[in-house]
């Protein structure tokens, strides 16, 4: 089976956020993939070692944004696909949906598309979802675990959460599936696999090359914006035992209006 | 112009989230403004009660479906009567909550109706009819504000950011019912089982969150059972220390929050984790148990009205953000907080 995991770079988790002249910085902050993609990296090496197939990492972003790509090959992805082009500057979501799914279209014959849940920058997890309604396959989101894969069945059955329960799915395939943390560690890049990843050579993808014409977006982002930090005066509790403390704590609360 | 707005009202098996009344209020709220009118969706199997309620917290009209088709929550079909819904009354905004299954339906919606979607809004600005929505981006170290050129807009709402309105059972109002076409044999999923949730008060809801960091498991006074090995101890100790976690959020009626350091070491479940890869949330009061306030966890909490932080080292970076501060170890205060708690909220 051919398992298509889409991947994105990102700044750092612990890069201190700003704004200069409407532009946003993560300073000299690492670029990573984002951390919720490795788990569906993960998912994916362990379907492809399990059923037989390859891996393919698909990344949309910048030119030169690469780190994304490189860490999946790293970890044991098989091969790799960048889409990249100027008339995606400031695409939203349903626009890069739109870019990712004539992707997967053209690298082809997919049995499964991964996602990780959301990405850390803009937080959206529209992505998978919309892929999916793009495709016209089914969406299985925040999946933690694969129950079973039949590829030869085009069957596949998941655990799915939502904020009540959990589902066990049963869906068709080709399926988008996104996968949470909750499937279980990431593989650290192995010493081979980085060297490896470092020298792999893959193709950069224009609209062109995908025969489409630049999507278009409807979404602005007129402004961007630090938070206005609350002034927040910290009183620390003082007492003798952690039982005086502990009461002091519940006066200030009280007089709060907290409790 | 923003003149029909239409809230999506997001349940499970009939029961509603909170945050779908906070969407129908905010629709209300608008239409009242613009004089326009709120419409409330609900989609489901047995779920005339949940119009009912829909009437109660805002709506000036119900529009229903009700069908075994759409009883579990399976994306595809629900996503084509969202669709088809949108097309019969034509609504200028759609309101979701941000609920796991608001936002893929949202989503799914913004592909169908050939529109844009603006996910997890905090703020929104409709002056004279036209939408800017605020949203924090990189789990709010950034904020950012969202215009959309199509209609219908679609939006998200992070749930807690507005407000719930009152119930008023003298209202009512008119349900048009909506024909389902969808076929249950041609749906490309079904659902097989259920595992229900344990208790426990959820993140995104809680007005009061005790959460716990790596100090949970930093008990000196605590002695292992001796067949354990390192881990396995450190695990032990953990588990003692976020019963005590636990033990304050119940008496508060509390959710229980971690850092991302103690659930990477195994002291509780992912579902628990507060922060940039976990859930960004935003409470009346967040106490902070042993957590030393990575800038990852700061990000998903930091919007908290009021932060108490426990930690045994007074340079730790969470005291800067919190409004009041014990410098101390947390296996020694929480039990005594604790009962000064119950003992207070007992009257």
């Amino acid at each position: 089976m051919k398992i298509i995991v889409c991947v994105k770079q990102v700044p750092d988790t612990a890069a201190t956020m700003t704004v200069d002249n409407g532009a946003i910085s993560w300073g000299d902050a690492p670029l990573i993939i984002n951390p919720w993609d490795e788990f569906a990296v993960e998912a994916a090496l362990n379907l492809a070692a399990d059923q037989g197939g390859e891996v393919i990492a698909l990344c949309l972003g910048k030119e030169g944004e690469t780190e994304a790509i490189k860490h999946a090959l790293a970890m044991g992805a098989d091969s790799a696909v960048m889409v990249s082009d100027p008339a995606l500057k400031g695409a939203d979501n349903v626009a890069a949906s739109k870019v990712l799914a004539a992707a997967i279209q053209k690298i082809g014959d997919a049995g499964m598309v991964l996602f990780g849940q959301q990405s850390v920058d803009t937080d959206t997890g529209l992505l998978p979802v919309q892929v999916a309604r793009l495709l016209k396959w089914p969406s299985l989101t925040l999946v933690s675990k694969f129950e079973s894969v039949n590829p030869g069945d085009g069957k596949i059955q998941v655990l799915r959460s939502m904020e009540e329960a959990s589902q066990v799915v049963d869906s068709d395939l080709p399926a988008v599936v996104s996968v949470t943390k909750d499937y279980g560690e990431p593989r650290y890049p192995s010493f081979m696999g980085i060297r490896k990843a470092s020298k792999a050579e893959f193709p950069i993808w224009s609209l062109a090359d995908l025969g489409i014409d630049p999507p278009s977006s409807t979404i602005g982002w007129p402004e961007v914006s630090e938070p206005v930090q609350k002034d927040v005066v910290t009183e620390i509790i003082e007492g003798d035992t952690p039982e005086e403390k502990a009461k002091s704590l519940v006066e200030k609360l009280i007089a709060e209006k907290v409790l | 112009m923003t003149k029909k707005i239409l809230a999506y009202i997001d349940h499970f098996h009939g029961k509603a989230q909170s945050s779908s009344w906070e969407a129908l209020g905010l629709a209300a709220v608008i239409a009242k403004d613009l004089g326009g009118e709120a419409a409330a969706l609900v989609l489901g199997e047995g779920v005339n009660a949940l119009a009912e309620s829909a009437f109660h917290y805002g709506a000036d009209q119900v529009l229903l479906a009700d069908n075994p088709v759409l009883k579990e929550f399976r994306p595809e079909p629900l996503a084509d009567m969202i669709a088809q819904a949108a097309k019969e009354y034509q609504p200028d905004l759609i309101l979701f909550p941000t609920t796991s299954r608001g936002r893929t339906l949202a989503g799914m919606a913004a592909v169908d109706l050939d529109t844009g979607v603006m996910v997890d809004v905090i703020a929104l600005d409709w002056t004279g009819g036209e939408i800017t929505a605020t949203r924090p981006i990189y789990a709010g170290k950034l904020m950012a504000k969202l215009t959309c050129s199509t209609t219908p807009q679609i939006i998200t709402l992070r749930t807690r950011a507005f407000d719930k309105p009152e119930p008023d059972t003298s209202r009512s109002g008119s349900i048009t019912y909506l024909d389902v076409g969808v076929d249950t044999d041609a749906v490309a999923t079904a659902i097989s089982s259920l595992q229900e949730k344990g208790g426990g008060v959820s993140l995104s809801d809680a007005s009061v969150i005790v959460s716990g960091g790596r100090g949970v498991a930093l008990n000196p006074s605590l002695e292992p059972p001796g067949d354990l090995d390192e881990e396995a101890a450190d695990i032990w100790k953990a588990e003692q220390g976020f019963a005590l976690v636990q033990g304050l959020a119940d008496v508060l009626g509390a959710a229980v929050g971690a850092s991302r350091a103690a659930v990477d070491a195994k002291y509780i479940e992912y579902e628990h984790q507060v922060g940039q890869t976990g859930k960004v949330v935003s409470p009346d009061l967040y106490i902070a148990c042993g957590v030393s306030g990575a800038i990852q966890h700061l990000a998903g909490m930091r919007s908290s009205k009021v932060i108490v932080a426990i930690n045994k080292d007074p340079d730790a970076p969470i005291f800067n953000f919190a409004r009041f501060g014990l410098v101390g170890d947390m296996h020694a205060i929480l039990p005594p907080l604790t009962e000064a708690l119950k003992e207070y909220l007992a009257g």
